[in-house]
């Protein structure tokens, strides 16, 4: 900015931080009304004009979200569904991103076009037939159809990102390991693998993200089976049909317990999480 | 040290024979296999099928399926008032919250690469509702929303305007979908970021001594460079924006008087709820087209605004 006069530029600089704090605020509120409304009784939840501090703070909600609702089979279901997505990102797309990053062979371009192609398909054009498909092999209310597809590597964004990190990775090292009788798929696990730890990492934290929050496809491909519920589905069933409220403080408190993972998350990875966000918006 | 190369050549001698190596062709495509049986899978054949499908009027109910043509898209173009209501308020959704989205994206990317110290901080807080899980969201906004506990009629009140029911009011709902989409704009903004942080200052300095004012360097230089970004968030915006589902499902589900049936859902009701799946893939289609076609219409116009260096 073509600001010179220092004073202007220290009230710019004023004016600025007002509005982000403003800001900052805003994106914050909501956050910081459903922690404080979890630990509120029902009677402080329905107070107007509302109040911040809950008083009693009632920690006892959090205990309690747990008979209320069986919350620990929810959570159990939604870990069966991030270890397939974490594993088969991790493991699986890395395996194919290297084939596509490394190895040359015979129509690799065109395959990894029609790989970034389907980037562009709107899942819901699968949704349906996949439904038919499953429903066929007998895969409807299973856990198969949230996993058996995430474990073979589906998703063509990771492998995107993990193709352009491996291809940054210099030739030499897997060159001389090749000297050194290495085969493609030791130089893959051995080499490449340790060597991409950032980038392996930005994957994981986005495929737990998917299948923490994955909510149609269980929805859909497991409907009558309740006890196969994740998190998700389950916070979902628990608000209720339209018009009957159930207990605000509770569900705050389950929606809290589903948010706390991701935060934590969230705090201890940022930097990889950020740098996957960046590299995503560098194909554009 | 002496004893080594003994005891070397005896495992040596004692290995099986090398394996024979696979060629490279074929190591690339065992490489690329789960990729390739997941994409046959679960991507082309589902594609294929659901396209044959929209020309069927199958049922899911074990009802036989027969073949109906062009029926589905007919219905749904002349006979379907329901479509054209999701069609006009998808319209509605997209109109307003991926330029208002991009916008408000942009201009705080701007603000946090403006040196003024705390971005950090502030990039933190403006991504953190972004790795908020969208159900967990949703539960959270329905509170805020509610008309007479929630704090966003609480905001009103405190700046004297009247309590509006914000999820039962036809006239409402929408404008409630779209204030929660603007609060997870951190992902936009950090790709913004990263753009904006690629342009080199000396363009800034150079233009200072020739006397631009920050108007002009933001029109001049920083918008112009920034095309490409700007075109890879509005492609994606519109990609998900035409997908939206779980917003509008669980909080209003489509109510009230379908104010807020968007696209998705409308399939949705369709397929899962009212099992006609035949239909439902006719408007898949549909809904492929729409993007497909939309993307190749932003990508070719994109050649006249988007500047690439």
């Amino acid at each position: 900015m073509a600001v010179r006069n220092p004073k202007m530029k220290l009230a710019g600089h004023g004016l600025l931080h007002l509005v982000l704090i403003a800001g900052s605020t805003l994106m914050l509120i909501p956050l910081i009304w459903t922690v404080s409304t979890s630990l509120k009784t029902p009677q402080q939840v329905a107070i107007w004009p509302p109040e911040w501090i809950p008083d009693p703070v009632m920690w006892s909600n959090y205990v309690e979200v747990f008979r209320m609702a069986p919350v620990m089979l929810w959570l159990r279901n939604s870990l069966v569904l991030v270890a397939a997505d974490v594993i088969g990102s991790v493991v699986t797309c890395s395996f194919v991103a290297y084939g596509f990053a490394r190895v040359k062979f015979p129509g690799r371009d065109a395959l990894f076009l029609l790989l970034l192609s389907t980037l562009m398909v709107p899942y819901v054009v699968r949704l349906i037939p996949l439904y038919v498909i499953y429903n066929q092999i007998g895969w409807i209310n299973t856990f198969l159809p949230v996993t058996v597809p995430h474990l073979l590597g589906r998703n063509p964004f990771f492998i995107f990102l993990l193709r352009q990190f491996f291809m940054g990775i210099p030739d030499e090292l897997s060159d001389a390991a090749r000297i050194d009788g290495c085969s493609e798929f030791g130089i893959w696990w051995r080499i490449v693998m340790p060597l991409s730890k950032p980038a392996l990492a930005a994957v994981a934290i986005f495929a737990f993200r998917d299948s923490w929050d994955n909510f149609l496809a269980p929805l859909v491909y497991m409907a009558g089976r309740p006890d196969l519920r994740p998190l998700a589905v389950g916070l979902y069933t628990l608000r209720g049909g339209a018009g009957q409220l159930p207990d605000t403080h509770y569900l705050m408190a389950l929606s809290t317990l589903m948010i706390l993972p991701m935060l934590i998350i969230f705090a201890a990875g940022q930097r990889y999480f950020i740098q996957g966000v960046t590299l995503s918006g560098i194909k554009g | 040290m002496t004893a080594q190369p003994v005891s070397g050549e005896r495992v040596t001698a004692t290995r099986p024979p090398r394996r024979r190596k696979l060629p490279r062709w074929l190591v690339g495509y065992v490489f690329i296999a789960p990729w390739l049986v997941a994409f046959v899978a679960f991507e082309a054949y589902p594609i294929l099928s659901g396209f044959y499908h929209s020309f069927t009027d199958w049922t899911a109910t074990g009802k036989a399926e027969r073949f109906v043509g062009l029926d589905n898209y007919v219905e749904a173009f002349t006979r379907d008032p329901l479509f054209w209501k999701a069609v006009t308020n998808t319209i509605y959704f997209i109109g307003v919250s991926v330029p208002l989205g991009i916008v408000a994206a942009f201009a705080l990317a701007m603000m946090l690469n403006s040196k003024i110290g705390g971005t950090t901080a502030y990039r933190t807080i403006y991504y953190l509702p972004s790795v908020v899980p969208a159900v967990a969201a949703v539960i959270v906004w329905v509170f805020i929303f509610e008309t007479r506990r929630g704090i966003l009629n609480f905001a009103l009140e405190l700046l004297g305007l009247p309590a509006i029911r914000w999820l039962s009011d036809p006239n409402w709902a929408m404008p409630a979908l779209i204030i929660m989409s603007l609060w997870s704009i951190g992902a936009s903004m950090i790709i913004f970021l990263a753009g904006l942080q690629g342009i080199p200052q000396e363009l800034y300095e150079a233009a200072e001594v020739d006397g631009a004012n920050g108007w002009h360097s933001l029109w001049r230089i920083t918008v112009p460079l920034m095309t490409p970004t700007i075109f890879f968030n509005l492609i994606m915006s519109l990609v998900a924006a035409f997908q939206a589902f779980n917003n509008a499902f669980i909080m209003t589900n489509g109510g009230p008087n379908n104010a807020t049936l968007l696209y998705m859902l409308h399939l949705y009701n369709n397929a899962f709820r009212y099992f006609r799946m035949g239909y439902a893939s006719a408007l898949a289609v549909v809904l492929f087209i729409i993007v497909f076609g939309l993307t190749l219409f932003v990508y070719r116009s994109s050649k006249r605004w988007v500047y690439y260096s």
